[in-house]
């Protein structure tokens, strides 16, 4: 490199000096006390891709609005066996139980929870909406034994139904629903529209007209279409959709309606999202696509929870320092040098995890500004007795600023200092 | 190669949401590669998580290599794209490739997959049916077939497509297809891999999931017990933490040698932790006696400090490898 080169870099440096980098993203605190509380959110939907712990989050959510004084259910989906039992739900009966919460919660309302029967759900829909002799046809029905038991999406259909169901009686203040452990969260809007969309579809009718209607002249392309699905599947199949297409007939348009309500429902003021990842890339992907496509449909966003967080006791020993403290320790040698540079290096592993997941979360952040968070330490998510449901809702419920180590709610790691 | 190659060559990965079941998947096919192995790593859900772990581009239907092995071994990978695989199926079957074509504009594939969960899964194991199977020259096209497989809560229904078909159909040919796919899994060639971490949930699923496999004739291959920390205090103190025995008086005096003695609350704080660390160790190792209960060959993966990238892969192929060779000398 030239001198001239040199003073020309320093030159357009001087012109142009390099912008400080952006702000470290802050996110907004989630008070979901304030939420949970407030007379006015009748719904609270708990979203996120399976196993970041939404089933608990629901369950304890819940928990700490009852306790404030609400007539309060859950809707859980697939409750982990302790969990459930916890909550009294022994077995799958698709109706409200009370919770017998202990006094010393000091909870003035009350607490219900229900595991979703989705086959259940489905037949009292049917019953709902036909005769009994035509209830009765269809139950029989292989099309609508696998069709209620395996279809894809039924579950989650079936979960929207029954929170129509439970929002139209009036008898809660607050419903909090748990959703189905899908691949994708979006699974739980798409589903039931693509269910409806398909028992009230072309292709169904197409394919089952001629028996309904007798011979009837159908398109070469539509005759085409079922012989191959004929072929494929079997004409035994075709028979069974055929009969209960006829059993149901009058039934479809009710299915639609009844989508398209509970689906409205989601959109109606009082309802509130909350999406719920742990800080790994794969979950707050997920909660990314989420978070975009509530926007897409306006459906209220209530913010980010992100479980299971390590935040460290103390901050005032980076990692770095502490791997190299324990090693001093260990040089320095003496009586518990060994248990104290252990202790180091369970600390440095933690602040290097906590950073990890704190960067993961800012980045989280950068792209959705306008989404609240609040982080609930992996201590207070490991839950199987009603206690641990109670230290689960005081991370999610209490104060934002209120924490033993003055970090806030909204953060693993405190804000780095300009 | 091993001498004693063993007989699996069809490695079904699954395990409870959470607990890295991709991670393993990619990790036991680079250890199926080493010396020399041709393996194919095959995803089913759609997905794309092989592509995100390797940061590749996303996977098209098509084999493509993905990872290269010591001594010549290859791992190709495959994203099964289901109406790709229905489109396949009805020409390979009825010659039907144009008018396939056409039922797929008119939404007729989606429908048909829709209607029958089953027919998806039939297709999506009939593809791995056909891989494990395909031989050129005489000699199988691969040693190894890995599948990224369904988790634990669907792994049974996704596997048993017989029993799942056979409501749907009693004859015909998705019937024999799926017959033939049933008798390819439920042979020796194939292995149900569960993997699982040191926590309730996933141990219990496991067990649950085993015994569903076992229940439908599925044979149940190992345990994999990932992300499993290692303890970093000495063995006593371990025990007296988890105890909650531990107390910044005992960590004091060694700080103040290092020159610590002036940040404050900190020897409280480290002793808190330290506890944490302890108690969720005594936690974890209690549930090693339940995954030994299983009674399934078990291997243990570590937690690792960084994000996973290819040489962490490899880092936990080197742990499966060893398992594998002591599965097959055992």
């Amino acid at each position: 490199m030239s001198q001239a080169a040199d003073a020309t870099t320093t030159e357009r440096a001087r012109r142009h000096p390099r912008p400080a980098g952006p702000p470290a993203p802050e996110a907004l605190p989630l008070e979901l006390a304030e939420l949970v509380t407030d007379p006015d959110t009748r719904i609270v939907v708990c979203c996120g891709a399976g196993g970041v712990g939404k089933t608990t989050t629901s369950a304890a959510l819940a928990m700490a609005a009852a306790e404030a004084g609400r007539t309060v259910v859950v809707l859980t989906i697939d409750p982990a066996r302790r969990l459930a039992q916890s909550l009294g739900l022994v077995e799958l009966d698709n109706e409200p139980r009370r919770v017998d919460l202990p006094d010393s919660t000091g909870a003035r309302g009350e607490l219900h929870a229900m595991m979703l029967d989705m086959k259940r759900t489905f037949d009292d829909i049917v019953v709902a909406h036909s005769t009994p002799e035509r209830a009765e046809q269809i139950f029989e029905n292989p099309f609508y034994q696998t069709l209620s038991s395996s279809f894809a999406g039924t579950q989650e259909y079936m979960a929207m139904e029954k929170l129509g169901q439970l929002r139209a009686g009036d008898r809660w203040d607050l419903i909090v629903v748990d959703t189905p452990p899908s691949r994708s969260a979006l699974d739980f809007l798409d589903a039931p529209n693509r269910m409806s969309r398909f028992l009230d579809g072309t292709m169904i009718r197409l394919l089952t007209a001629p028996s309904r209607t007798g011979f009837r002249i159908a398109s070469a392309g539509f005759v085409f279409f079922s012989r191959i699905i004929s072929k494929i599947l079997g004409g035994q199949l075709l028979r069974d959709i055929s009969a209960f297409v006829a059993a149901l007939d009058t039934m479809f348009g009710g299915f639609r309606e009844r989508a398209t309500a509970t689906y409205e429902l989601l959109r109606r003021p009082g309802t509130w999202f909350v999406v719920v990842a742990t800080p790994e890339p794969d979950a707050l992907r997920e909660a990314s696509y989420f978070v975009d496509r509530l926007s897409t449909e306006q459906m209220p966003l209530a913010g980010l929870v992100l479980n299971r967080t390590h935040p460290p006791t103390t901050t005032a020993l980076s990692a770095t320092r502490a791997d190299g403290a324990a090693e001093e320790v260990l040089e320095a040698g003496g009586e518990g040098a060994e248990l104290a540079a252990g202790a180091l290096r369970v600390h440095a592993e933690r602040m290097a995890l906590a950073t990890r997941e704190q960067h993961l979360a800012d980045r989280f952040t950068s792209a959705h500004p306008e989404v609240a968070v609040r982080t609930v330490p992996a201590a207070a998510g490991d839950v199987h007795d009603l206690d641990g449901l109670r230290g689960m809702a005081d991370a999610l419920t209490g104060p934002d600023g209120d924490t033993p180590t003055g970090v806030p709610r909204r953060r693993i790691l405190p804000a780095r200092r300009r | 190669m091993s001498p004693v190659p063993s007989p699996v060559r069809c490695h079904v990965v699954t395990g409870k949401g959470g607990t890295g079941k991709t991670t393993v998947a990619a990790a036991l096919a680079l250890a199926l590669a080493a010396d020399g192995g041709q393996v194919l790593l095959v995803e089913t859900e759609g997905r794309q998580g092989i592509a995100q772990l390797l940061d590749t581009p996303p996977l098209p239907y098509e084999e493509r290599r993905v990872a290269v092995a010591r001594g010549g071994g290859v791992v190709k990978a495959l994203a099964i794209d289901v109406e790709e695989a229905l489109l396949e199926y009805l020409e390979m079957f009825y010659n039907l490739k144009r008018a396939g074509r056409a039922l797929r504009r008119v939404g007729a594939v989606d429908f048909a997959t829709t209607i029958a969960p089953g027919l998806r899964d039939v297709l999506l194991t009939g593809k791995v049916k056909e891989a494990v199977t395909r031989r050129h020259d005489g000699r199988p096209v691969y040693d190894a077939v890995v599948v990224d497989a369904p988790p634990t809560g669907r792994i049974t229904r996704f596997l048993n497509v017989t029993g799942e078909m056979a409501g749907l159909t009693r004859s015909g040919p998705i019937k024999t297809q799926s017959d033939g796919v049933m008798a390819v899994l439920k042979s020796p060639q194939t292995a149900v891999h569960l993997v699982t971490l040191l926590e309730d949930m996933p141990v219990q699923e496991t067990a649950d999931a085993i015994a569903e496999l076992q229940g439908v004739g599925l044979p149940v291959g190992s345990v994999v017990v990932n992300m499993a920390a290692e303890p970093a205090l000495p063995e006593p103190a371990l025990v007296r933490a988890a105890e909650g025995g531990l107390t910044g008086a005992d960590l004091a005096p060694a700080l103040a040698a290092a020159g610590l003695q002036d940040v404050p609350g900190l020897a409280d704080a480290l002793a808190a932790e330290a506890s944490e660390h302890a108690r969720r160790w005594a936690a974890q190792d209690e549930l090693r006696d339940e995954v030994e209960a299983l009674g399934r060959p078990t291997v243990e993966l570590p937690l690792l400090p960084g994000p996973i990238d290819l040489g962490a892969l490899f880092e936990l192929a080197g742990r499966l490898e060893q398992h594998l060779r002591t599965e097959v000398a055992a």
